[in-house]
């Protein structure tokens, strides 16, 4: 049977200059140089990517689903922090 | 055609070829899926350097043979590979030794060989020479990880060392082909390779905590076609389809 | 709070979530034999694509020239990377890779059957491609709106690499079937030898497949086997009458009135034999990866150990 295992990593790639890196899956790599090169190797073949992150996946902290409706809820009465909620008379622009 | 660089533009070819040959026989067999992949990448590049060098062998040579009857219908003597990239894969600590002395080599005559004054070769060189640099990070790093991982591994990978090392002189090998382009074609004195060659070499297996080899005996022969035992049984297989169906298109 | 929620509403409001197409999360609550059933989904679909590996991987060093060997060697990395994904995606349900892998070792896991059969000659690179990926494709597309989060966004990267692997097959056919006699011959061979495993890959018949119902309300599988079976032989039989090459069906007849081809009979003796481990070549494949896993047990520790010394010299 298995002995220790290399741990998990979350690979996040940024794919052109100017975007958001972006959750693409994850790997298994001894150390972090591993993880770097192993996400190139995997995640970037098609040219995917110009970055790369890497973070163990055991660092990361989720919200709790089930307390998404207490977590993301109460913003969705808030109508007002979004531009169509104001009446713009015909005629106006640069607004 | 100039004879000279034609084998000169084959000897490169035929590195590419045989090493990417062997690497490739590690897919699906490697020690985890991640490292399978990362070879495969490696076996890919040298395939693809490969064929661009033989390209422009068929060029020099006037289109007698195109690249794929340059890579697969020559008899064993005229090929011109390192016995070092001919030697069987072993095991993952003996392929990756024997890509880190390989890789060493490479990126210092990429380097060189972009200087010189044939436009199609420089440009192979430059594309290379990235391929390479990644080939040696990958092949230094896992030299330096197996060196100075477990009793276990530090050991295999001490043998893997030990056994190579005799092919490591031949990477400087010269001979009339060089002394006849050289000037000429501003291309790499392999002699000057050999200093940054063995920094580097010692630097990582330094850091690996391994140690340089004392039995200093040397081989060589494959620049001049005179091979191992086991380039025989590598053409034996890669030219199986071409030799047993001869002229035809797949 | 959800956690006060009896087991019944808890699967009544994960089935509305189902039923609205809302995709489920690794940390979503989930009845315990949806999780399983995904396991057990997802894993075979892993080690398929691992073990596929290996039937192609046996032409790599003698594919025929030098583009054929480059795409060869591009196609059966990508099932590598294709094997990772979906491990990934399993482990998001709490299913451990290597742990998974020892299943697969030790025959408790299942994988494709049609991996146990034997590469003979160089066009079963093309029938591979061709008809194997084909059927693959045909399962994997609605998968890529499968319920799981994870596991749909690991098809959507599947298939879009995928894509190419039929083309190539398709390609080496088309390339044999124009070639000479030989060549022809070799493709012919490979067709007949493929044809019925390639169907026998969408499994068994709806009525004999015990998992179907279940996951289809689940919507982990979005069409059933003989669904599937079908589309890909109305769309594979046009395929390969353009270049020339027969199936090796006697019954097969296009009926006018349903627009459907409609084929001989299966043989499921075959099928069932080579699932339980009869197959010409089920011994080699799990042997060749248990050795491949083996062999490498001192470098995935030492990896690890130096790992260790560097993260202690570092803190240090």
């Amino acid at each position: 049977m298995s002995k220790k295992e290399w741990p998990l990593w979350e690979v996040f790639i940024r794919s052109k200059a100017g975007l958001n890196h972006k959750h693409v899956g994850s790997l298994r790599a001894a150390d972090a140089e591993m993880a770097i090169d192993n996400a190139r190797d995997v995640y970037t073949r098609r040219s995917e990517g110009i970055s790369i992150w890497v973070v163990p996946s055991n660092q990361i902290t989720a919200s709790d689903p089930t307390e998404a409706d207490a977590l993301f809820e109460p913003a969705n009465s808030k109508i007002y922090r979004h531009p169509t909620f104001y009446d713009v008379p015909d005629g106006i622009s640069h607004m | 055609m100039n004879k000279e660089l034609f084998e000169y533009v084959i000897r490169i070819a035929d590195d590419s070829l045989i090493l990417g040959q062997r690497l490739s026989e590690w897919c699906g067999h490697g020690p985890i899926l991640e490292e399978d992949i990362a070879l495969t990448n490696i076996a890919l590049d040298l395939i693809g350097q490969a064929t661009n060098l033989f390209e422009y062998a068929s060029q020099i040579e006037g289109g007698d043979r195109n690249a794929d009857q340059l890579a697969f219908l020559r008899f064993d003597r005229e090929y011109r590979n390192l016995l070092l990239v001919e030697q069987p894969n072993g095991d993952f600590g003996d392929t990756l030794m024997r890509q880190f002395l390989f890789d060493a080599f490479r990126k210092p005559f990429f380097e060189r060989l972009i200087a010189c004054t044939d436009l199609q070769i420089s440009g192979i060189a430059e594309k290379s020479l990235k391929e390479t640099k990644y080939h040696l990070k990958h092949s230094s790093e896992w030299v330096i990880r197996l060196g100075d991982g477990t009793e276990e591994s530090h050991n295999r990978i001490q043998n893997s060392l030990d056994s190579l090392w005799r092919y490591t002189d031949e990477l400087f090998f010269e001979n009339q082909v060089d002394a006849v382009l050289l000037d000429d074609f501003n291309f790499p004195k392999l002699s000057e390779i050999k200093e940054d060659w063995l920094k580097n070499v010692e630097l990582v297996l330094d850091e690996a905590t391994l140690a340089v080899p004392d039995n200093n005996w040397q081989f060589k022969g494959g620049r001049e076609g005179l091979h191992s035992e086991h380039l025989g049984k590598i053409l034996a297989e890669m030219q199986f389809m071409q030799r047993a169906y001869p002229n035809m298109e797949w | 709070m959800v956690k006060d929620l009896s087991i019944q509403e808890l699967e009544k409001r994960f089935q509305e979530k189902i039923d609205k197409d809302i995709k489920i999360e690794p940390n979503d609550w989930m009845p315990d034999d949806y999780r399983q059933t995904l396991i057990r989904q997802i894993s075979q679909h892993a080690h398929s694509e691992i073990v596929g590996m290996l039937p192609e991987g046996n032409w790599i060093t003698r594919a025929p020239n030098l583009r054929r060997k480059a795409v060869l060697l591009a196609k059966v990395q990508d099932e590598a990377g294709h094997g990772l994904y979906l491990y990934s995606a399993a482990e998001t349900l709490g299913a451990d890779r290597e742990e998974t892998i020892d299943d697969l070792h030790s025959g408790k896991a299942k994988y494709s059957s049609i991996f146990n059969y034997p590469t003979l000659s160089w066009a079963d690179m093309g029938a591979i491609g061709w008809l194997v990926d084909g059927a693959a494709i045909m399962n994997q597309v609605p998968l890529c709106r499968c319920s799981y989060g994870p596991y749909a966004r690991a098809m959507v990267r599947v298939c879009k690499e995928e894509s190419f692997h039929q083309r190539q097959g398709f390609e080496i056919m088309a390339h044999l079937a124009q070639g000479s006699p030989e060549q022809k011959a070799m493709a012919q061979d490979a067709l007949n030898r493929f044809w019925w495993p390639a169907l026998m890959m969408f499994g068994p018949n709806d009525a004999e497949s015990k998992h179907t119902l279940q996951s289809m309300n689940w919507k982990i599988k979005r069409h059933t086997n003989d669904e599937l079976r079908q589309q890909f032989v109305d769309v594979t039989i046009p395929q390969a009458e353009m270049i020339g090459l027969t199936i090796p069906d006697k019954d097969l007849i296009f009926n006018e009135l349903t627009g459907h081809y409609e084929f001989g009979e299966i043989n499921w003796d075959e099928f069932w034999n080579v699932v339980k481990g009869n197959g010409p070549c089920n011994k080699d494949r799990i042997d060749t990866r248990k050795k491949a896993k083996e062999d490498g047990a001192w470098v995935r520790e030492a990896a690890l150990a130096f790992a260790d010394k560097r993260q202690k010299r570092k803190s240090a």
